[in-house]
């Protein structure tokens, strides 16, 4: 009895899995009718294997990345540079939320320097005034996050330092 | 203070809330600039795809894409010069810029912008 239970619930979770992804002739963004949706890959297929998350589109892509699960290439030109960069920096140090700790390392991992500076971020440190309206408007680290790496609802994945404890 | 915090809670209640965004994978790039007037169904830019398989610095800096949407003119005669997604889609690299379909894919009628649940009002603004 208590197995059959345990039976219908992984069958439900795996269900729930399997509909995590909204399939391509349902995303409301490709027509139906386009010939290529016999051909693109489906979300649920590539996703479904990378590590999960609990947010934004359901994958860690960080974990994806170091655990080998996907091995994006870094360049095409040969020449292009790939600048790597360890350090982190401590943000929002007068604010009420905890301190932001900014890793550069996760962060280079997939973009160039000149992705973020000196466009977005001045490289100086304390010469950018962050906002969080700004962010939620899609400026500064809103440029990213909540379109293409996680959303803004995850507060204490970047406010992640009690203060007096750095 | 607390006005600006409320503004940010408010905005973070409107992105929340994100009322009639269309059920995708987020950041699903729509790009219909020149498409329903040429008569073609527009672009869909699916990042999920491409990440897996290359880096987020190969697009946005190799091949010169801006990181907001909208803010890059990319024309069919500059794919076929090899520059921007032709840098790729050359039938080497990935399908060539003759698969018209593979790529404009899209609802026709749909306004450009990045598309999914989990959106600010700010990246997918045009």
């Amino acid at each position: 009895m208590l197995s059959l239970l345990w039976g219908a619930i992984l069958c439900c979770i795996s269900t729930a899995s399997a509909a995590q992804w909204t399939p391509l002739a349902r995303d409301e963004v490709h027509d139906p009718a386009s010939p290529a949706l016999r051909m693109l890959q489906e979300p649920a297929q590539a996703l479904s294997t990378l590590p999960r998350d609990s947010a934004g589109n359901q994958v860690d892509w960080m974990r994806a990345l170091n655990e080998g699960k996907i091995a994006p290439r870094a360049k095409l030109n040969a020449e292009a540079p790939i600048r790597l960069r360890e350090d982190d920096i401590l943000l929002n140090l007068r604010g009420g939320l905890p301190i932001v700790r900014f890793p550069h390392r996760s962060h280079t991992q997939w973009l160039d320097c000149s992705n973020c500076h000196e466009h977005i971020f001045k490289s100086k440190v304390g010469a950018n005034r962050l906002s969080m309206s700004a962010i939620l408007q899609g400026e500064q680290c809103g440029v990213c996050h909540g379109a293409v790496s996680f959303p803004l609802t995850e507060c204490a994945r970047c406010h992640n330092t009690p203060r007096g404890k750095k | 203070m607390n006005a600006r915090r409320l503004a940010a809670c408010a905005a973070l209640a409107a992105a929340l809330a994100a009322p009639g965004s269309p059920r995708a994978e987020y950041a699903d790039v729509l790009i219909n600039k020149r498409s329903d007037a040429a008569g073609v169904r527009p672009v869909v830019f699916p990042h999920w795809f491409h990440r897996i398989r290359f880096q987020c610095r190969v697009c946005h800096n190799e091949l010169g894409f801006k990181m907001r949407a909208g803010s890059n003119d990319v024309l069919m005669a500059d794919i076929a010069d090899g520059k921007f997604c032709g840098m790729c889609h050359n039938d080497e690299i990935a399908w060539g810029a003759e698969n018209c379909d593979l790529c404009h894919s899209g609802k026709p009628g749909l306004p450009s912008r990045i598309y999914g649940g989990h959106q600010t009002s700010g990246p997918g603004r045009w």
